[in-house]
């Protein structure tokens, strides 16, 4: 059990955190990537031009 | 009406086959089973399939319905009677559970009000009460909205002809089915999933319907991009498809009997319950309203989103945060240290992204803050927006262990549910519903504005006396649980320390009745905005005239 915990939370301290930094990294990459910008602009006007 | 008889559609054929053979079914279950209340639930089942049954074939004889254009005149033909039903729905729940939620309060306060009576004690009421403004009341805002919102954000009709009114419907079947269950002593003992295991198989299904409503709805959209609005609304549905599936694996006894065994056992079913509880929590309360806060904020300030990239972070950090912080509900329990320490850390990291969710909200007014003056409706969503601030700050901090082992098992824990549930939630809906509701039903403006600023101003002060009774009530229960004297001895015994509430809950209740007389208020102004009346006032100067939208 013992094992089983160390193997698990070494894989949480590890791929875990990686994976979520590189996750977030990548949310964040796409907010801000200069050619999503006209995209976003047009979005955040969405419920303003409505049939 | 032979003459405008229909053929039915394929989807019609299917609907009223289901509907009957679920009625069928239901009957021989409400026959052979021997226990009164799930043979009165199999009744109620049994009604509602063939009333469905009947309806959809009816229709067709009289040659209502089937299928609609998607368009008319090149513009979307929008869907918008399971909307306005769902809207309805919320107001009536919302009074309903509010009135149980006093009940309940009076109830701690002066006992006799449990009417010594098996069906109307404290604890059958007070799952009736938090499933009615959770699941009733804020599901159908949910429903209303999400169904209104992603029409008008992909300019496309809803999809489906029967599935909306199946989900409409369906949910608030379940709704019935899971509060008259309470009340008879029908529950599977889990905090907000009490309902047994046969209500939840229903709710499955209703469940995956919306989801495939709302997946072919944003198939049929016009723009490229989808709204902010929609991946909230969507992690939504998804989420508690999930959470609903994990906390209520159960094993019925029976077919013929109410009763299920959950698989899960002791400590891993208690962590299964918060991950549960706490994203029902993060994805029903916070996730689905910050989906009307992304649309209803910028359409009713006039202004665009703040900003769009932070809203895309805010999602994205939200969901992927909020899922971790269960664990929180288990500090000082046999839950491993390291997972309590897992759910605290990531409830502190909460804030990030719910502060980012607020500022993004309240700075879209930025350039119209006038309206607040002049907007009744827009105020109850900005407040809204500063209430969810103001809970998502005291949420984290309460995780952190060490106040929490003040705060756990006390009144702090009902005082700041209470600030998110009617500050955040309850304010968020009524700014949407007193939006929707002359939209939906083509009014140039509400009744009365000045009843939505009185509306305003009343609840208001019953959240204040509310939280502020029940901050005090907490903070003094876990003081006094914790006093020791000179020798070592516990200072006070549990009856000391609720005679001492007393007052608070007296308090609570005053709080409560007020937030239900703003309800009452806006009930009123809604029915008679419906029914096409407009109250003569002086509107201060710059207030909105209304537009329909069309």
């Amino acid at each position: 059990m013992a094992s089983m915990y160390a193997y698990l939370a070494g894989i949480a301290q590890s791929v875990g955190l990686v994976y979520f930094v590189a996750m977030f990294l990548l949310v964040v990459a796409y907010a801000l990537w200069p050619s999503n910008r006209s995209r976003f602009e047009r979005a955040a006007h969405t419920p303003l031009n409505e049939d | 009406m032979a003459a405008t008889e229909r053929t039915m559609t394929l989807g019609e054929m299917a609907g009223a086959i289901l509907c009957g053979a679920f009625a069928l079914a239901a009957v021989i279950i409400a026959g052979l089973t021997h226990h009164a209340g799930y043979s009165f639930h199999m009744l109620v089942f049994a009604a509602a399939g063939a009333w469905g049954c009947f309806t959809i074939i009816n229709r067709a004889f009289d040659g209502i319905g089937g299928i609609e254009p998607l368009e008319i005149d090149g513009r979307p033909n929008y869907n918008m009677a399971p909307v306005k039903f769902a809207t309805v729905a919320a107001m009536f729940w919302g009074i309903a559970g509010f009135t149980v939620g006093l009940l309940i309060a009076l109830q701690l306060a002066f006992p006799a009000f449990n009417l010594d009576l098996p069906w109307t004690n404290f604890g059958r009421m007070r799952p009736l009460h938090t499933s009615a403004v959770i699941f009733a009341f804020g599901g159908n805002v949910l429903l209303a909205t999400s169904f209104y919102v992603v029409q008008k954000t992909s300019r496309a009709r809803l999809a489906g002809n029967l599935s909306p009114w199946f989900v409409v419907l369906g949910y608030n079947l379940f709704i019935v089915i899971a509060g008259t269950g309470y009340l008879l002593g029908i529950t599977q003992g889990k905090e907000y999933a009490e309902p047994e295991w046969y209500a939840d198989l229903f709710l499955t299904i209703v469940w995956v319907t919306y989801l495939l409503v709302f997946l072919a709805t944003l198939w049929r959209r016009k723009e490229p991009h989808i709204y902010v609005a929609n991946w909230f609304y969507l992690g939504f549905i998804v989420t508690i498809a999930v959470l609903h599936l994990g906390n209520n694996a159960a094993i019925p006894v029976s077919i013929l009997s109410p009763k299920s065994y959950i698989v899960w056992s002791g400590v891993q079913d208690a962590m299964f319950q918060w991950w549960y509880g706490h994203n029902a929590v993060g994805f029903f309360l916070t996730a689905g309203f910050l989906a009307i806060m992304y649309y209803f904020v910028p359409k009713r300030a006039e202004r665009p989103v703040y900003s769009y990239r932070l809203s895309i972070v805010h999602f994205w950090s939200l969901i992927f945060l909020y899922i971790w912080a269960g664990p929180h509900h288990l500090h000082y329990t046999a839950l491993p240290d390291w997972a309590q320490t897992l759910g605290m850390t990531f409830s502190i990291m909460l804030w990030m992204p719910s502060w980012g969710g607020m500022i993004n909200g309240i700075m879209t007014l930025s350039g119209a803050w006038d309206k607040l003056r002049t907007d009744p409706s827009l105020r109850f969503s900005v407040t809204a927006v500063a209430f969810y601030g103001m809970s998502t700050f005291e949420g984290p901090v309460m995780s952190i262990r060490a106040v929490n082992s003040l705060s756990h098992y006390t009144d702090w824990t009902i005082g700041h549910v209470h600030s998110g549930a009617l500050g955040w939630v309850g304010y968020i809906s009524f700014g949407a519903i007193y939006c929707l509701v002359p939209w939906l039903w083509k009014k140039e403006r509400l009744y009365s504005l000045k009843m939505v600023e009185w509306h305003f101003w009343v609840s208001t002060i019953g959240i204040v006396l509310y939280i502020s009774a029940m901050w005090v009530s907490g903070i003094m229960q876990g003081l006094m649980w914790r006093a020791y004297t000179s020798l070592g001895f516990l200072e006070y015994s549990f009856v000391e320390t609720t005679a001492a509430m007393h007052p608070y809950y007296v308090i609570r209740a005053m709080g409560g009745s007020l937030f239900l007389a703003g309800a009452l208020i806006m009930a009123f102004n809604l029915w008679m905005t419906v029914r096409g009346h407009q109250r003569l006032e002086e509107l201060p100067a710059g207030s909105p005239t209304i537009v329909p939208a069309e």
